[in-house]
């Protein structure tokens, strides 16, 4: 089964998307993801979408459960990289992800967990 | 559907109004074009136009002989007449002639027209009326095409004009590096919203900005709809990971926010675009400090 691969770097979880969600896919992803979270203690998540082209309104529900169910477990979510069409998609869905992060590109996002984990500890 | 048998003449050969028309085609056109020019309502188009644009549609209204379709204009036999007449039309609304002044080149041909028939059949009441209805009818369905006609030509012109203002409305501006400003002028309504913020993203996504100003000094009225696009743009530029400050806010639009229960809730807002710039600039990590000048010296 096709899985979308998750990346430890430190004290975070990187994991880039590099092809068309489908909602199978987005499912298996949550629940790895938190498993890692959850085994590995991370502090932070950086979600890159920069490569998702379109989303639903099942996708942005699972973006933003994902990044709220790993705020419970003590990590917090950056994503990173959206396109204008996915933005505008969302908003018009009325899913404005409110309490998730946002950064333009990885390196942004890198700095703004740095700083997010370094003013909680 | 009324149905007016065509007229047979004396002499067996059948007639009706229009052959008149072409008999007397000098001495109608004649009237016709002084009843348009005494009505006052062509003074900008040359007379020379005028009578040449009255020419051909008498050539046109003589056109279809088969008497059966005279009364339906919608027949293949009027086409011509009928293109005659939407070129009319539409050349004079984009002249910015009014309706009146447009539909008055049909009416205007009535009375000429009347005239004529009840000279020719004078001794024939029957007759009289039965012509005199058939042109009216005529006449009148003509009118109203071109009063469709033009409403289509002024139709025309303001959509191209909508198309002109929207190409206009949306200039993105690179304020500093990473800053980007976003000045709206005029009404904000949901098609233009939706390019001000597709333009807006995707400036985001060339520069790599990181706030976005959005300065509204030139809207002139802020409702819930407004405020609503405002929203969407802002929390769709926030998604995509940048900024978005609101500027150019006046005392009556903050009023009307405030009275109208719209929540702009974690959007930061700044009355001008330069108190905006100046967040701007210290979010980014930058600040402003006067040098010293080398002038004096």
């Amino acid at each position: 089964m096709e899985r979308i691969p998750i990346i430890r770097m430190g004290r975070c979880l990187l994991v880039t998307i590099q092809v068309d969600m489908y909602d199978q896919l987005a499912m298996t992803l949550q629940h790895d993801l938190t498993e890692q979270i959850a085994r590995q203690g991370s502090e932070g998540v950086l979600l890159d979408i920069s490569a998702l082209e379109v989303v639903d309104s099942f996708i942005g529900r699972m973006i933003a459960n994902t990044a709220a169910m790993a705020r419970v477990l003590g990590a917090d979510t950056v994503l990173v990289g959206m396109q204008p069409a996915v933005a505008i998609t969302l908003v018009e869905l009325g899913l404005s992800l409110p309490g998730i992060i946002t950064a333009r590109n990885v390196e942004m996002g890198m700095a703004l967990l740095d700083r997010v984990a370094t003013s909680r500890s | 559907m009324l149905s007016i048998s065509p007229l047979v003449s004396p002499t067996g050969s059948s007639t009706d109004f229009r052959q008149l028309l072409i008999q007397q085609r000098r001495e109608v056109l004649d009237a016709w074009v002084e009843e348009q020019l005494k009505q006052g309502r062509v003074e900008s188009l040359p007379a020379a136009e005028l009578r040449e644009q009255c020419d051909q549609f008498l050539s046109l209204l003589a056109g279809p002989a088969n008497s059966d379709s005279i009364l339906d204009v919608n027949d293949p036999a009027w086409m011509p007449a009928r293109a005659f007449l939407a070129d009319l039309s539409r050349s004079r609304a984009r002249l910015g002639f009014s309706p009146s002044e447009t539909a008055s080149f049909v009416f205007a041909l009535k009375r000429p027209l009347f005239a004529l028939l009840r000279r020719e059949f004078s001794g024939n009441a029957q007759q009289l009326a039965d012509q005199t209805w058939l042109a009216t009818e005529l006449l009148d369905q003509l009118g109203l095409l071109t009063m469709e006609e033009y409403q289509r030509g002024r139709e025309e012109v303001i959509r191209s004009q909508q198309h002109e203002m929207l190409e206009l409305s949306t200039p993105v501006l690179m304020l500093w590096d990473g800053v980007l400003a976003l000045p709206l002028i005029g009404t904000l309504d949901s098609a233009r919203t939706q390019i001000v913020m597709e333009t807006l993203l995707q400036r985001i996504v060339e520069t790599g900005a990181q706030i976005a100003i959005i300065d509204i000094t030139g809207v002139p009225t802020v409702d819930t709809m407004t405020a609503q696009h405002l929203l969407k743009t802002v929390t769709a530029t926030r998604l995509m990971g940048a900024e978005c400050i609101i500027s150019g806010i006046r005392p009556q639009i903050a009023a009307t926010i405030v009275h109208l229960g719209v929540d702009l809730g974690v959007v930061t807002t700044k009355a001008t675009l330069a108190d905006a710039f100046r967040v701007a600039l210290s979010r980014s990590g930058r600040t402003v400090t006067h040098g010293s000048s080398d002038i004096s010296e």
